[in-house]
């Protein structure tokens, strides 16, 4: 016997959108009920619906009050967070190549001295993860992922970075991600992938969708080269696996 | 084929359109005109649709030359002085450049972006069906980068129609408009108030990504980080400081601060042109209210082409918009001059 999750709360952002909260912390239950409304929206379309933002623990709406008002989207978005979530879903599996440590990881020492073991037992942690892309955001291919070992949990930085390279593998708080984009950021840096999960005139030019499943395999900094040229050049680099 | 070349050209100015929404969930922002009213007015003078792409000129002045042709153009949005080599062009009206004629526009008065549309658009290469740009995605066309003196916008050669003027409601100072929420319980009912009830004056270091607030510290009442959520064009995030940024068309799609509040769709145009020092107020309205108002704002755009009106006493207009204008609330040098794009310290960062 599975109780009645609860309903999701629904805030509104401006006259436009509305925020379907269903958890206000980082929860991978939540994060689950957001894709399946996520996916559920996408397989049938409420007329006036523009467009579905996914982050961890909410969906946002973006809507049309010309064609429908909140009180109704709202409704009918209720309905659609009753359904029951899918037990499994069909998601893609992705391998992406990692560089660990040096220049390409400028935190990976100082955070195995914060959690008291080495730069390579962190390393293993992060390798034996099983992720999946929780949402994407801030940036263009900003991808943040769940699954991270408790082991590997530890706050942001106090001073955030004001430029990181693009392609940065780094964990904060109790996520870890793959950014595309160089810009700002106050996690801690691992490494660095060749892949791009953002390029225009690639095809496909985004790479991960929400829900997408991720693990990391290491690879040395000549192969990370000869990655970043070929990634460059419109290769995808990340390889999609079998379930 | 006809071109602007752009002699000069300030900062914080770029081509705009409609924008691109549809990849939000990739974390690419639409972007598009901070102000979709005078963009469209701008359009819809010289027979273009709607949310064709234009050059959303920033506070400071610039030059553009027409080559190879004659060229068409209307201006809209903050109010300028502009002339064609010496003739005056007024606001809300289209004017037309000989072959090796230069348009010059002065500072704003009283306001933050005019837009040029040129009739028959700009010629570039849509990404996501859009020519906006965002320098930080790497997307806009004909350049993926604010404007530079030098830069050439290529557009068809001028039709000849005749000039027109076009008839807009009337600007107010009317408070912003706002819906509480997503996060307003992340804040006391006296914090409310005070958001309320205070001035704000927009910060000189805002940018396309946001505009930041200067007023009275807002108070979390649970500290100032939440779980990143999904943010809109106008959400009201407060930082770890106290002071609100709006969130404009080039924010991030995410963001982890909680916000207290968001600018109903109908204002965002009026808070774009808000000039950066001058006071303002906020006042929160119904949903109902709001969506009647965004309502009648898709209306008011949809009829603009029976707005138009034959442009025969320009230069009384001009003279009619300076007045107004200049008694009003004009923009000082000084101000615009720290109008640059800047990535905010306090938004640094994945949260």
């Amino acid at each position: 016997m599975v109780a009645t999750p609860p309903p999701p709360r629904l805030l509104p952002s401006g006259d436009s959108a509305i925020t379907v909260e269903f958890s206000r912390n980082i929860d991978d239950a939540a994060n689950r009920r957001v894709l399946a409304l996520d996916r559920a929206l996408a397989a049938e379309p409420i007329a006036g619906v523009v467009e579905t933002v996914p982050t961890y623990r909410s969906l946002l709406v973006h809507y049309d009050p010309v064609q429908i008002d909140f009180d109704r989207l709202g409704k009918e978005i209720l309905a659609f967070a009753q359904r029951p979530v899918p037990a499994t879903t069909k998601s893609r599996r992705w391998r992406i190549p990692v560089v660990y440590g040096g220049e390409h990881g400028i935190d990976l020492e100082d955070v195995a001295k914060t959690l008291n073991t080495t730069p390579d037992e962190i390393v293993a942690r992060h390798v034996a993860g099983d992720y999946r892309v929780a949402m994407i955001g801030f940036t263009p291919g900003w991808s943040y992922l769940s699954g991270l070992a408790d082991s590997l949990h530890m706050p942001r930085r106090q001073n955030p970075r004001l430029l990181t390279p693009a392609g940065t593998i780094s964990i904060g708080g109790v996520q870890t991600g793959v950014q595309c984009l160089a810009g700002p950021s106050g996690w801690h840096l691992l490494g660095r992938t060749a892949v791009r999960t953002y390029q225009l005139h690639r095809d496909p030019i985004f790479l991960l969708e929400p829900g997408d499943n991720v693990i990391f395999t290491p690879v040395d900094a000549k192969t990370f080269a000869e990655q970043d040229r070929a990634a460059e050049a419109g290769e995808i680099i990340a390889e999609q696996i079998a379930l | 084929m006809s071109k602007l070349v752009i002699a000069s050209i300030g900062p914080a100015s770029s081509v705009q359109d409609g924008g691109r929404p549809g990849a939000q969930r990739y974390g690419l922002v639409p972007s598009g005109a901070m102000d979709r009213l005078a963009l469209a007015a701008a359009n819809t003078l010289v027979g273009n649709e709607p949310f064709t792409a234009a050059v959303e000129v920033g506070p400071f002045g610039a030059k553009f030359t027409a080559r190879g042709g004659a060229v068409r153009v209307a201006l809209a949005g903050a109010p300028r002085n502009a002339d064609i080599a010496g003739r005056a062009v007024a606001s809300d009206a289209s004017a037309s450049l000989a072959d090796g004629e230069t348009l010059t526009l002065g500072f704003t008065r009283g306001g933050s972006f005019s837009y040029l549309a040129v009739e028959g658009g700009i010629a570039g290469e849509p990404m996501f069906g859009s020519l906006a740009v965002n320098a930080r995605a790497g997307l806009g066309s004909p350049y993926p980068r604010p404007l530079q003196a030098g830069d050439e916008l290529q557009t068809k050669a001028a039709s000849g129609a005749p000039e027109r003027r076009i008839e807009l409601p009337a600007a107010t100072d009317a408070p912003i408009r706002v819906l509480w929420g997503p996060q307003d319980d992340e804040f006391a009912d006296e914090t409310k108030k005070l958001f309320i009830d205070s001035e704000w004056k927009i910060s000189a270091t805002s940018d396309r990504m946001g505009y930041r607030l200067e007023g009275p510290v807002l108070k979390h009442l649970h500290g100032h980080n939440i779980v990143s959520d999904g943010t809109v064009n106008g959400s009201l995030q407060v930082p770890g400081n106290g002071q609100p940024i709006v969130l404009m068309p080039d924010r991030g799609t995410s963001g982890g601060y909680p916000k207290i509040a968001t600018v109903i769709s109908a204002d965002l145009g009026r808070l774009a042109q808000i000039p950066a020092g001058r006071a303002f107020r906020f006042r929160a309205v119904s949903m109902a209210e709001a969506q009647a108002e965004a309502r009648k704002f898709a209306e008011l755009l949809r009829a603009l082409p029976e707005r138009l009106r034959e442009a025969e006493s320009v230069d009384l207009n001009v003279d009619a918009l300076h007045d107004a204008n200049v008694a009003g609330h004009a923009v000082s040098a000084v101000d615009a001059g720290t109008w640059h794009a800047v990535f905010p310290a306090d938004a640094a960062g994945p949260d």
